[in-house]
């Protein structure tokens, strides 16, 4: 018997019981559609990540005080105050000193109640540089940013996100309003454009101000030069080593501490990512694995039925072989009939699958991402589930003496 | 019968058996079913082979079909000596040489009469449109050429076990071996079929029939009598003189 002939033989099999082999091909069309939405859904929220966390701004690096050790966590550099000041910063946008990198912006940050009017809202209020702009890559909805010479001359001005500005102003357009911040009035001159909510923080809703302003007229004390964060930009993704290298360097040098006890860290995207998809990548793997057991069910079914099957056709087998068949014509026969059975199966469980792709983020909004080579892996496991199934059976029916299986009733 | 092909004959019979012995090794007792059975069947004969039951006779219908071997002696179907090939090549000579006819006919029940005919030649590797041919002519020599769409269900005792010589003719077999063929059927089937086998002997078929009834043996041409696994009585005889 040839292999068309073998297929043939099987799927006629399969047909004449139909409701038996439709409900041995759930159990792999349920695994296999399992797999392959908890790999797309896993998929999905990694790009979702990567995409939240490019939004940050391309080619970022950000230093903060204080430094990890292995041993005790954080550790604050001099003191408790912030070891990082805006001296760091024209340092480090000097082009001699790091020329790749482009662009630093400081960042001071603390939490105040704005006023409007009667309306008040507390939010996040950032001390910057005009460069803020384009180191966290945003964009601005209407107004314009402030200037080098309002942070010169620190001018009360502010630059407010959308959330911010319709919580204070609702639905009036802000710009060119009042709002106080700490006592001090300050001129709506811009809103920016949304950006999303990242993981930590909602990047919509804060207040930006100049540097200068910030240090004089919102902060209660402290240090006039001291900053919280210092956000640098990369020349080029090519360049952001060697930006960073630049930048430890020169903060190593400015701050006069050894490469064993520096005061501050400089985190980039990359680390975010890794920490973030490494994160998710455990929640697919887990889920997967859950997927990856009932596919392993669906198999031991496929098993099951066709152990069922030799025994019920054990007439059919004898005379099969009383015709002439050779053991590995029958095993072969069996096989076939049982990688059948998984590819049946397996098809369905993909088509379910990306079915499922494209219904499943309306009720989810969490996309599904079903990679090409996933469908095509899917559908290998189930052959191979429907085959390895498939050997112990048809080695049984292979192995029946043809007196017995006919004589048997 | 020409006189060629019995000079043919004598130099070479289609079935000898060598002083067949088996054993069942049932684990604590051995069973011994046959004790030395020698028995030359010639080209175109047809023969009954009788016993009661436990006389060893379906031990032998085994080992002359080629579906169990002997444990001593030697077996040659149509000049190839069979007593110690391995199943496959069991599987080739059965395919090839032998055509069976059982008691329970052994149809497929989903498949249509000339799908079950066809159902050897599917073991040789000839083409689909050849096989359904053969099929159909086949279930023609048998009276069924009308029937060859009907699946078993819808066929009578009789033109089942009818379907089930049309299978056994298909592959043009050296031997027909027919274990009980009427064992299932009544009286007036029963001497359908039997002058079914006497037809294709006229053509020049070589039969062997294995039963239990006095009756059924004698439509044969000659009648092996089975006793204790010994041949009782091995001499040719015409059927009706045997008392």
């Amino acid at each position: 018997m040839n292999w068309r002939e073998t297929f043939r033989t099987a799927l006629e099999a399969i047909l004449s019981r139909r409701m038996r082999s439709s409900l041995t091909m759930l159990g792999i069309l349920i695994g296999i559609a399992a797999v392959m939405l908890t790999v797309g859904l896993g998929q999905g929220a990694q790009a979702q990540v990567r995409a939240q966390i490019n939004q940050l701004g391309s080619n970022l690096l950000i230093v903060s005080p204080g430094s990890t050790t292995s041993s005790s966590g954080i550790r604050g550099g001099r003191g408790s105050a912030s070891t990082l000041t805006t001296r760091d910063a024209t340092a480090l946008a000097s082009r001699v000193v790091a020329p790749d990198i482009a662009k630093v912006a400081p960042v001071v940050t603390g939490s105040q109640s704005l006023a409007a009017g009667t309306t008040n809202w507390t939010t996040n209020v950032v001390g910057t540089t005009p460069d803020w702009l384009q180191v966290r890559a945003r964009s601005l909805a209407e107004g314009r940013f402030f200037s080098l010479a309002e942070l010169n001359s620190s001018a009360p001005v502010a630059v407010l996100g959308s959330t911010t500005a319709t919580e204070l102003f609702g639905g009036r357009d802000a710009l060119g309003q009042t709002v106080d911040i700490n006592g001090t009035t300050m001129t709506v001159i811009g809103i920016l454009n949304t950006a999303g909510s990242s993981t930590t923080t909602d990047e919509d809703d804060q207040a930006l101000v100049p540097q200068t302003t910030y240090s004089s007229r919102v902060a209660s004390s402290g240090n006039a030069a001291g900053v919280s964060t210092l956000y640098i930009e990369a020349a080029s993704t090519d360049s952001l080593s060697a930006a960073y290298q630049e930048a430890t360097n020169a903060l190593l040098a400015t701050h006069g501490v050894t490469a064993a006890t520096p005061d501050f860290t400089i985190s980039s995207q990359q680390s975010l990512l890794t920490t973030a998809t490494s994160t998710d990548r455990t929640l697919t793997v887990l889920l997967a694995g859950i997927a990856a057991i009932s596919l392993l069910v669906g198999g031991i079914g496929v098993m099951n039925i066709m152990l069922v099957s030799v025994t019920e056709r054990i007439r059919e087998i004898g005379l099969r072989k009383a015709m002439g068949a050779t053991p590995s014509a029958i095993r072969r026969q069996f096989l076939v009939e049982a990688s059948t059975l998984g590819l049946c199966g397996g098809l369905l469980g993909v088509i379910l699958g990306l079915v499922g792709a494209q219904v499943l983020p309306h009720f989810l909004s969490q996309p599904v991402t079903i990679p090409a080579i996933a469908t095509i892996g899917a559908l290998g496991i189930a052959l191979i589930i429907g085959i390895v199934a498939g050997v112990y059976p048809a080695s049984r029916a292979a192995r029946l003496a043809p007196i017995d299986a006919l004589r048997s009733e | 019968m020409t006189t060629a092909f019995v000079a043919g004959a004598v130099s070479s019979p289609i079935l000898r058996l060598n002083d067949v012995g088996k054993v069942y090794d049932t684990g604590s007792v051995a069973v011994e079913a046959l004790r030395g059975v020698s028995l030359q069947v010639e080209r175109g004969e047809y023969v009954a082979i009788m016993g009661p039951s436990g006389s060893g006779k379906s031990t032998l219908m085994h080992i002359l079909g080629c579906l169990d071997v002997p444990t001593t002696g030697s077996y040659d179907l149509a000049g190839e000596d069979v007593s110690t090939m391995s199943e496959a090549a069991l599987a080739n000579v059965r395919n090839r040489q032998i055509g069976f006819v059982f008691q329970q006919f052994n149809l497929l029940p989903s498949l249509p009469a000339w799908r079950n005919v066809e159902l050897p030649l599917c073991y040789t590797g000839m083409a689909r449109a050849e096989r359904k041919e053969r099929a159909i002519n086949a279930l023609e020599r048998v009276g069924l050429g009308d029937r060859i769409e009907h699946r078993p269900g819808e066929l009578s005792g009789g033109q089942q076990q009818r379907v089930a010589v049309a299978r056994a003719l298909v592959t043009d077999p050296a031997l027909i071996l027919a274990d009980e063929p009427t064992g299932n059927l009544d009286s007036h089937s029963s001497a359908d079929v039997l002058a079914l086998f006497t037809e294709l002997h006229d053509q020049g078929r070589t039969i062997v029939l294995i039963t239990h009834e006095r009756d059924v043996a004698e439509s044969a041409q000659r009648i092996v009598r089975i006793l204790d696994g010994q041949v009782d009585s091995a001499l040719a005889m015409p059927a009706g003189t045997v008392r």
